[in-house]
């Protein structure tokens, strides 16, 4: 039987050291409400995600309460939207009414995100999946919990680089637009490599058409959980290190899986996957960046942070996968700039730049996250980040993503403030040399060999 | 038979445990096991129980409890014994 300190342990961790449930993602297939008259496309769209999703929220809260443990989103994804409206959108204004739907559908349920405004264009675009990139920025302004996301390469196809130019400039408009709120816009929007069908974080989430009509996907978290183990292991050489973050990763991955089975089993919806992603939130504690520094780097960004990194995401998924039936997603560690006080605090301090983001996403799950960059960085530059993300992504076989915001108006040094989940950032510089002939040269770049590795 | 788990942490006082007793002992809710410690200065106590018979739903038992707990200045929740179980037990 359950005794009193294995339940002291297990509150402790949920009331001291923020162990939560991230969210629930609930996906819902949109292909069959496909028509080519708008108004009926958009109607079916409405009814279909209210039909399904009418006991999400509280469903999610019952669960809450019973087990005694926040789960702090309750998300929707949806099938890439550039599918499911090709045949009746036929300008970026048609998508728009789509986004328009989604939010609409959003609020009735009491969702705080829908993700799956999305193309997948990692080899071409066809001209409907052009009209929604292009619908972006409007869609991302006139809209508040709709998040967008571009597959632009993948291992297998190589990388659009029309697509890595075109999203340059479609952040840049979609940051202009939302330049009243911070270019908020921009942090609800993602470029993606190697984009996972079954990811139940935003802003990248969609609804794979490789799933079925409806699935729950679960994003358990806890940077708080694994910090606190670790300063028990305060001077222990690398083996103890290693199995108490596993054993650790173990404990909260278990709480995700009760979870996602309770809420499968409530909904009747089949449960899909665990996503073992480290997620931090801006609360003080609730970071990987002190997780980093408790392995012992002085600040994030220091000489040695790329292999701190790799071995913490390596011993989360080895703890989590025993730990539930089905891992998929993303599983590692997130490294956001704007949702992490650490991370936050070593960019203040210095230690922590782009360029080292950049390596560290080599190790890690996603990629260059939430990270603000002056105004007026020019398009071309913007799409020279998505590149070289994309090649790390294309050729290590991993996802690799690029959620930038180029803060109009503000310098590098100034705070940018998001709110909520999304945190505050301070302005980070970008390399001001010119990638533009780079860019400017079209077309794809073919996919990479797999053998001679090196 | 789903069991549930009710912890009580605080500050030690008089009749901690006679007020959720009583409350339990009230809306049918029967106590299967027990056990308490003091850590810090801090009372700490755990009990398994069985909801089942009780005419209330779980979820306003934990309400009631959680009035009772800031009542007598102490923390009181129940959940069910799932989450535990998953978490240490394999």
């Amino acid at each position: 039987m359950i005794n009193i300190f294995e339940v002291n342990e297990t509150n402790k961790m949920i009331e001291q050291e923020n162990l939560d449930v991230r969210t629930i993602t609930l996906g819902i297939s949109l292909l069959d409400c496909i028509d080519s008259n708008l108004e009926q496309l958009n109607e079916n769209i409405y009814n279909r995600i209210t039909t399904v999703a009418k006991e999400l929220v509280s469903t999610g809260q019952q669960i809450e309460k019973e087990l005694g443990i926040p789960i702090v989103n309750k998300r929707i994804s949806v099938t890439p939207v550039s599918l499911v409206g090709a045949s009746a959108c036929h300008s970026p204004q048609d998508f728009v009414t789509v986004a328009k739907t989604l939010d609409r559908a959003a609020h009735e349920v009491g969702v705080n995100f829908i993700g799956g405004y999305s193309a997948l264009v990692s080899k071409g675009m066809t001209a409907s999946e052009e009209n929604l990139i292009r619908s972006i920025p409007e869609a991302m302004a006139c809209t508040e919990r709709v998040c967008s996301s571009v597959n632009v390469g993948s291992t297998k196809t190589g990388i659009n680089m029309d697509a890595v130019k075109l999203m340059g400039e479609i952040i840049l408009k979609t940051a202009e637009k939302t330049k009243d709120s911070d270019s908020l816009g921009c942090a609800k929007l993602v470029v993606f490599c190697n984009a996972p069908d079954d990811n139940p974080f935003m802003a990248g989430a969609f609804h794979g058409v490789t799933e079925a009509d409806a699935i729950i996907n679960v994003g358990v978290s806890g940077p708080g959980v694994v910090r606190t183990a670790l300063t028990k292991a305060r001077g222990a050489n690398f083996e103890v290190l290693c199995e108490t973050i596993k054993k650790t990763a173990f404990k909260v991955t278990r709480v995700g899986q009760l979870v996602a089975q309770e809420a499968s089993r409530r909904l009747g919806i089949p449960f899909g996957i665990i996503d073992l992603s480290l997620a931090p939130t801006p609360a003080v504690g609730d970071s990987v960046a002190d997780i980093l520094e408790e392995i012992g780097l002085e600040r994030v960004g220091a000489p040695g942070t790329t292999a701190a990194l790799a071995l913490l995401n390596d011993q989360v998924k080895k703890g989590g996968v025993m730990a539930s039936s089905y891992v998929g997603g993303l599983s590692g560690a997130f490294i956001p700039v704007s949702e992490d006080q650490g991370m936050i605090d070593s960019v203040q301090a210095g230690a922590l730049t782009i360029e080292k983001l950049e390596a560290m996403t080599c190790v890690c799950s996603v990629g260059l996250d939430m990270i603000a960059i002056p105004g007026d960085t020019s398009a071309s530059a913007i799409s020279g980040i998505i590149a070289d993300e994309s090649a790390i992504g294309m050729i290590n076989q991993k996802t690799t993503a690029v959620r930038v915001i180029p803060v109009i108006g503000k310098k590098v040094g100034e705070v940018v403030e998001f709110g909520g989940l999304l945190g505050y950032a301070p302005v980070m510089p970008v390399n001001p040399f010119s990638c533009e002939a780079f860019i400017n040269r079209g077309g794809r770049i073919p996919a990479p060999i797999h053998s001679f590795k090196n | 038979m789903k069991k549930s788990i009710i912890t009580v942490v605080g500050k030690d006082t008089v009749g901690i445990i006679a007020k959720v007793c009583t409350y339990l002992a009230e809306n049918q809710i029967n106590i299967l096991d027990i056990s308490q410690t003091i850590v810090q200065d801090y009372f700490n106590m755990m009990m398994i129980v069985d909801i089942n018979k009780s005419a209330k739903e779980f979820g306003a038992i934990a309400d009631e409890l959680d009035a009772i707990g800031a009542e007598i200045g102490v923390q009181v929740k129940i959940q069910q014994e799932d989450i535990f179980n998953s978490m240490h037990r394999i």
